[in-house]
């Protein structure tokens, strides 16, 4: 049976995996590295590298550290941040990526997904969305989170999809960063809307929360990062809990 | 040691992830050469045959190249990873395209009954032949894909999404996993070993 995949998040600024509350206040939680390297040895399934900074400071993620991370790593990871181009996606590929993930740049330019999808094929093309939730409106933010678009979130996810994304990142503004739980009651009518593999993101805190995103949120993967940094929660336990609560996972 | 002195040579036809396949190959010791070369490639022990991306395009990569010739004469252990397994059989559903013909199957698109591309770790069981030796049935190995190829006469290891399908295939010299071995922790790593060790 296809398991459902539990993906620790490096948030990358300088080098260092850092990560905000609620995208502000950032704190370095380590080397990126040996922390690849313990989460795959600890049962993470997939990673994913956000240089959260690039986009908003134009800067390029880093391609020394993806291919140091891609010699030592035995599952696959993704990168996003700052991606705009097809040249972009062609060296961090290079360096030994999965997947890019591709966020304000596709909504500013939607082009890019196709374009992408077309040279290098839908698997490796992961569309992450930003969304505020406002009187159950769903709004995709860009930068991180600073800029609104008007843009409704379901509009999005459908023209991504339509344009070949591989997979989608949904992280919920509201819920990121509270360790309340993901948007489950959202990520439930995305997951039914779309027909490509969708990652819940935000607002992990306690393990019943990723067995909720896989069974109330019917997501196919599930993304946190200062639960594991800080190790308030270990991956093995966590993988545990869910197989007792008939979540199928590799163990 | 012994394994260190292999010649292995991963055929680069500008389809995807070929650094991930190197990378997996120096884990375990061995250095593994990328090339298109027609003469590194009949030299060497093994051949790789990787592929991310699409099958009509690739196909057309390896014409232009003459590999697609080249690939079916080779006598040496051949491994098709992914796309390269999908290429290794008659035909693809995908850009129908015609393929080198290796394993009289053809690759078919998943019916949209759940989400595609399958995408994630699955189990593979039946495992059967030399690349399988020492794994458990019920391992979990990653996929990445939108084709299938049915089970038949060749499937050495199956898996279920939708359906039943070939998660890989042996005829003669010539191997092929639909899963990535070199993204398959070390179960994979295993896989590759195995590999190395024919």
């Amino acid at each position: 049976m296809l398991a459902k995949r539990i993906i620790p998040c490096l948030d990358i600024k300088d080098g260092r995996t850092v990560k905000g509350i609620n995208f502000v206040g950032l704190k370095d939680a380590g080397d990126p590295v040996e922390l690849a390297k313990a989460y795959a040895e600890q049962g993470a399934d997939e990673l994913v590298f956000l240089d959260i900074t690039a986009t908003h400071e134009k800067r390029k993620t880093l391609l020394d550290m993806v291919e140091k991370v891609a010699k030592v790593l035995t599952i696959p990871f993704t990168v996003g941040g700052g991606i705009s181009s097809c040249e972009d996606v062609a060296q961090i590929l290079k360096a030994g990526a999965d997947k890019i993930a591709i966020n304000s740049s596709a909504v500013r330019r939607p082009e890019l997904i196709t374009e992408l999808a077309n040279r290098f094929g839908s698997q490796c093309v992961v569309v992450a969305v930003d969304a505020r939730e406002t009187n159950e409106n769903w709004e995709v933010y860009l930068n991180g989170g600073r800029i609104p678009t008007g843009i409704k979130l379901i509009d999005w996810l459908k023209e991504a999809e339509k344009r070949g994304a591989g997979e989608i990142l949904f992280t919920s503004m509201n819920h990121d960063g509270t360790k309340n739980g993901f948007a489950n009651k959202a990520l439930a009518e995305i997951s039914e809307m779309i027909n490509i593999p969708l990652i819940a993101s935000g607002g992990a805190g306690e393990m019943r929360h990723f067995a909720d995103a896989f069974t109330e949120g019917k997501a196919d993967a599930a993304l946190a990062a200062s639960v594991f940094h800080y190790k308030e929660i270990e991956i093995p336990e966590l993988k545990t809990f869910l197989e007792k609560n008939q979540i199928p996972v590799r163990i | 040691m012994l394994m260190k002195k292999q010649n292995i040579v991963i055929i680069d036809y500008e389809a995807g992830n070929l650094q991930s396949v190197k990378y997996a190959l120096e884990r375990l010791g061995v250095n593994a050469e990328v090339s298109n070369c027609e003469k590194t490639i009949r030299q060497a022990d093994k051949v790789i045959f990787p592929g991310v991306g699409e099958a009509a395009w690739a196909m057309k990569k390896l014409r232009e190249t003459g590999l697609d010739q080249l690939i079916p004469q080779l006598k040496q252990p051949v491994l098709g990873i992914c796309l390269g397994m999908q290429l290794m059989c008659a035909r693809s559903e995908e850009g129908d395209t015609k393929g080198l013909g290796l394993f009289p199957v053809d690759a078919l698109k998943f019916p949209a009954e759940d989400k595609v591309p399958h995408m994630g770790w699955n189990q593979i069981k039946q495992l059967k032949g030399k690349l399988f030796e020492g794994i458990k049935a019920e391992s979990y190995v990653y996929f990445v894909h939108s084709y299938y190829v049915p089970l038949n006469a060749y499937t050495r290891a199956e898996t279920d999404y939708i359906k039943a399908f070939s998660a890989s295939l042996q005829k003669d010299n010539f191997y092929a996993c639909q899963f990535h071995p070199e993204k398959s922790g070390d179960i994979g790593q295993a896989i590759l070993k195995n590999f190395i060790k024919l």
